[in-house]
């Protein structure tokens, strides 16, 4: 080709043209570099702080730290709900070669069951493989100190502590403290802290009623992460809030005695009459409030609910009963109230009172003559109260009932406490009927329609003795600031006339203290002081005509049958501490049963707590006047 | 036999007896340090990536030393011995990528290679070179007439199209592309006309749809995240999303040597790999990008300086598919971890971590070196005339 004579000039027009095409090309491609380069300059320097932003998110991430739960106190600082550190053998499925002969070497220090095994391999198999799954938990110093000799043998095994809830009166304060469980879904209030596995929170009791103070406010940590979500260092720390501390009203010790004292189906609340503080509150059967701590089995809740003497169910706020003649020193009130009666007026008791066809028997089938106030209280008249009963009405004993705590809300810090109920005349039309003159009879001497818990009766015992509207409660303080209520004059008067109250208060004295009185029993030993009080008898099967005329012995009827034993009291009588109220369910008789019972009580509690010194005025100021405002509108609900 | 001049001759004559020292004498050795340079940015960053030493860094400068050897070796090598190679070179890409496609191992779903002793080698990558080898070959006495005629322009588009057409049999769209435009580029130097290259762009726009219907799924996914990277950000979008974040948290400074969290944290995918330019974005900052991509970016100057300076037509052709190869690479890669166009696996040469990849980067290095070393000489016409 060269040989052409227009060889050269091709080649030369050749490399002309290259060198345009070749210019463009690596002018286009510079142009294209360039255009790269206002991409990084836009990536880098405009959106730079929103990606550097991003970034951040992407490898920090944020871990809650469960703070302690708040520890329970009784009155003097006795712990009776507290954490104790829970060992644990923990297993980290990267750092066992092979996790089945890990598992193999464990099983032969510490057996673990089918089901056990195959928990930890489904958790296993559900997290990612740095993630420590929970092999055994509550590990004895033994268990631990095996597992630790042993540590060559079991690559990927670690031993690590969390806390447990510990109750160190078991069963003695089941009722009052109640329990922790894992939360349910009905738990999740939003606060993020019930997604940490291993968090439990309070179910009954104290635990539920104070859940949020207790809790406490899980802190943070920063936790620098990777990709995969492995942790790589640890940035920063908040610690969180502990749960705060409780003290409640309760003296353990005298929880103790009380309860050691009684048999299933009985109930006793003691109470400081000045205060409404619960100085002890037993139901028998209880249960073993640790056993909830793990979740309870399909078998131990059927034994529990099953069970007829519900030892999951506190009978003191829970159980309703009639009150029967403890009854009577409300229907005296409202009979002097109504002016209805004058604390002389005699009233004659024949045995029985008729209205119309119907015959209303006294429990002294021969009468009891003609009685006074005092004396019917004394003696416990039944004749006597159904005439006062028959002038004033139902309607008007139920108001008295009421002031006195009896059928309402008493708010005492425990949930699910029940309200029982007074009847009342628009309380029997809204079921449908009509109330008949010979109910309010009946009613007179505390039988019928009444449903009444053991932890109102010690109310209503409270607030004869003092005279002023007490609630109960068992929260002393909490985080250290006093509860509001420590002091009587929180508690506002109940608008009686003194000398009603007193007259009153003289039958009760009279029905332990003197001669011909129905509680001789109840009689305190001499240096404990005078106690006052007031027993009953309630019938829980209604005895017919027929079975009386027969001769009915109700100590021959099966144990369900009989009725059930109460008795209320406040000692000493002079300058009331101390309020009583008891309930031997099928005890047969008040004076038997109960008083008795209540006479060892209230030695106890003198023994243990003398006169029990009340806490020290606050200074005046609105607080106080806040307190017993608060408190009073309790009563109205 | 040809018309030179005496003193053109003489010159000729000198050039082409010219020694072993004379050629090393006129490598320029200016080049060979920037690509050091490049190569020693490449060890930061994997030294980076790896954490230390190991496991990249180490193994990357033994790989560009052993690259380096072979490279000016290859310089040394008469351009048109090599010239006459070119027509084996073609035929031993095109019966490597043959023997892959029925022999090779898949990872990734794309890449294909084949084990040679410890070395694992991408026939595709291979192949890029010897097609510019072998266009360069065909075109090197092209006239003016031949351009314009398409019956002449019918052999060196079946060259190209056999090796695209094996390569996206792998199947792998990206290298297939970008053989196709190295290709494309060649024509284009070559002197080819540009109505013939609308023509073959317009039956490609009528194939392309054709071919989408026949693309696999997880490359109509790279499609479709390319268009919405935010519509799946755990999947497919996950790479593009993680690195925007990294090279855009550097900033301009960068967050400093080993700082960065996104690499460290792993956030990173293949970050001693494909996304080894975020690595250095993240940690040096739009300073270190751009001082890399201006680095690069000299390196695929140099290439077109080396064809403008080439006196033969094969050099010159070779030269301007060689610069076209290096730039579609990094073009490619930093586009694609900035995500400007979708991802596709393609290294950025003499950083990236990989046996194979440096040793095609500096083979073609070392042929374009040879271009340049015999830029003057003049080839034999004899028996072609």
């Amino acid at each position: 080709m060269s040989l052409f004579p227009g060889g050269r000039r091709e080649e030369a027009e050749r490399r002309r043209l290259f060198t345009r095409r070749a210019a463009a090309l690596g002018l286009g491609q510079l142009a294209l570099l360039g255009l790269l380069g206002i991409r990084l300059w836009r990536l880098q320097a405009e959106e730079g702080e929103r990606y550097r932003t991003l970034a951040e998110e992407n490898r920090v991430s944020a871990r809650l730290l469960p703070p302690p739960r708040g520890r329970v106190l009784d009155r003097n600082g006795l712990v009776i709900a507290g954490n104790r550190l829970n060992w644990r053998a923990l297993l980290v499925a990267e750092q066992a070669q092979d996790v089945g002969a890990t598992l193999d070497a464990f099983s032969r220090l510490l057996p673990l069951q089918e089901h056990e095994r195959a928990r930890i391999e489904r958790e296993l198999r559900r997290h990612r493989r740095f993630v420590p799954v929970t092999v055994r938990e509550f590990l004895s110093w033994e268990e631990m100190a095996r597992i630790e000799v042993n540590a060559p043998d079991l690559p990927g095994i670690l031993v690590d502590v969390g806390t447990t809830r510990l109750y160190p009166e078991g069963e003695h304060l089941a009722h009052i403290l109640g329990y922790v469980a894992p939360p349910a879904e009905r738990d999740m209030d939003g606060d993020p802290l019930l997604a940490l596995p291993g968090i439990r929170v309070g179910r009954a009791g104290i635990e539920r009623f104070h859940e949020i103070p207790l809790r406490g406010r899980a802190g943070a940590v920063q936790l620098e992460v990777n990709a995969l979500g492995r942790v790589i260092r640890e940035l920063d720390r908040q610690e969180g809030i502990p749960g705060q501390e409780v003290r409640l009203t309760v003296d353990a010790g005298l929880q103790r005695a009380v309860r050691d004292r009684i048999e299933a189906g009985t109930s006793v609340v003691v109470l400081d009459a000045r205060n409404g503080e619960v100085l002890a509150m037993a139901s028998q059967p209880s249960f073993d409030p640790s056993l909830f701590e793990a979740g309870v089995s399909a078998r131990q809740w059927r034994d529990w609910t099953r069970d007829r003497a519900t030892p999951l169910i506190n009978k003191t706020t829970n159980g309703l009963y009639a009150p029967g003649s403890t009854f009577k020193m409300v229907v005296a009130l409202a009979g002097l109230e109504a002016k209805a009666v004058t604390p002389t007026e005699r009233i004659h008791c024949s045995g029985h009172l008729d209205l119309g066809d119907t015959r209303f028997h006294c429990w002294r089938r021969q009468g009891h003559g003609s009685l006074d106030l005092r004396g019917a209280l004394k003696q416990s008249c039944d004749v006597y109260f159904y005439e006062l009963a028959r002038r004033i009405g139902i309607d008007r004993i139920a108001g008295m009932a009421n002031r006195f705590g009896l059928g309402v809300d008493l708010g005492i810090d425990l949930p699910g406490a029940k309200r029982g109920l007074v009847p009342t005349r628009a309380w029997r039309q809204a079921q449908g009927k009509a109330w008949n003159p010979g109910d309010t009879i009946v009613h007179g001497i505390g039988q019928g329609f009444y449903q009444i818990t053991p932890l109102q009766l010690a109310t209503m015992a409270a607030r004869l003795a003092t005279g002023r509207a007490v609630q109960p409660h068992l929260t002393r303080s909490l985080g250290g600031q006093p509860a509001p209520g420590g002091r009587p004059e929180a508690w506002p008067p109940l608008g009686l006339p003194e000398r009603d109250l007193k007259l009153v208060r003289e039958g009760m004295w009279a029905v332990v203290n003197e001669a011909g009185g129905t509680a001789p029993a109840a009689r305190l030993p001499g240096p404990f002081g005078v106690l006052a009080g007031k027993t009953g008898s309630v019938q829980v099967r209604r005895v017919s005509r027929e079975q009386r005329e027969r001769g009915f012995r109700a100590e021959r009827q099966p144990r369900e049958w009989r009725p059930h034993a109460l008795f209320v009291a406040f000692a000493p009588y002079e300058a009331p501490v101390y309020a009583v109220s008891v309930v031997v369910e099928h005890g047969m008789s008040g004076a038997g049963a109960a008083a008795p019972l209540a006479r060892e009580v209230m030695v106890e509690a003198f023994t243990r707590l003398r006169d029990l010194p009340l806490p020290p005025a606050p200074p005046p100021g609105p607080r106080v006047a806040e307190a017993g405002a608060g408190t009073g509108a309790g009563d109205r609900r | 036999m040809s018309g030179a001049a005496p003193y053109e001759r003489r010159l000729l004559l000198r050039d082409r007896g010219g020694g072993v020292l004379r050629k090393l004498w006129r490598i320029p050795w200016a080049f060979v340090l920037l690509l050091g340079g490049i190569a020693a940015i490449g060890y930061v960053a994997l030294y980076s990536a790896g954490g230390g030493p190991e496991p990249y860094a180490t193994k990357h400068a033994l790989r560009f030393g052993f690259g380096l050897v072979l490279m000016l070796c290859l310089a040394l090598v008469d351009i048109r011995a090599i010239a006459r190679l070119a027509w084996a070179g073609y035929a031993l890409g095109l019966g490597l990528l043959v023997l892959v496609l029925l022999h090779g191992n898949v990872g990734k779903g794309a890449q294909r290679w084949i084990d040679i002793g410890p070395l694992q080698l991408q026939p595709s990558e291979l192949m890029k070179i010897m097609l510019a080898l072998a266009l360069a070959a065909w075109f090197r006495r092209a006239s003016r007439e031949q351009m314009g005629n398409p019956l002449f322009l019918l052999p060196p588009a079946l060259l190209v199209l056999a090796p695209v057409g094996l390569i996206l049999k792998q199947p792998n769209l990206g290298t297939g592309l970008i053989t196709a435009m190295i290709g494309g580029a060649v024509f284009f130097a070559a002197g080819a006309r540009l109505w013939q290259f609308a023509l073959a762009l317009g039956a490609a726009g009528i194939a392309a749809p054709i071919a989408y219907a026949h693309l696999h799924d997880y490359q109509k996914a790279r499609i479709t995240t390319f268009l919405d990277p935010e519509s799946d950000p755990l999947g497919a979008g996950y790479n593009i999303i993680q690195s925007k974040i990294a090279l855009g948290s550097g900033g301009i400074w960068g967050r400093g040597f080993l700082q960065g969290t996104q690499g460290h944290l792993n956030f990173l995918p293949e970050k001693q790999t494909d996304f080894i330019f975020t690595m250095i974005a993240e940690e040096f900052g739009l300073v270190g990008a751009l001082a890399t991509l201006a680095l690069l970016g000299l390196a695929i100057g140099f290439c077109f300086l080396t064809a403008f300076r080439c006196r033969h037509a094969f050099g010159r052709l070779l030269a301007v598919g060689l610069g076209t190869n290096l730039f579609l690479y990094v073009f490619v890669n930093i586009a694609m971890v900035t995500g400007a166009i979708p991802v596709g696996g393609v290294p950025l040469p003499l950083i990236s971590h990989g046996g194979s990849a440096m040793l095609t980067t500096m083979l073609g290095f070392g042929l374009l070196l040879s271009v340049h070393v015999h830029r003057e000489v003049e080839f034999a016409e004899a028996g072609e005339g």
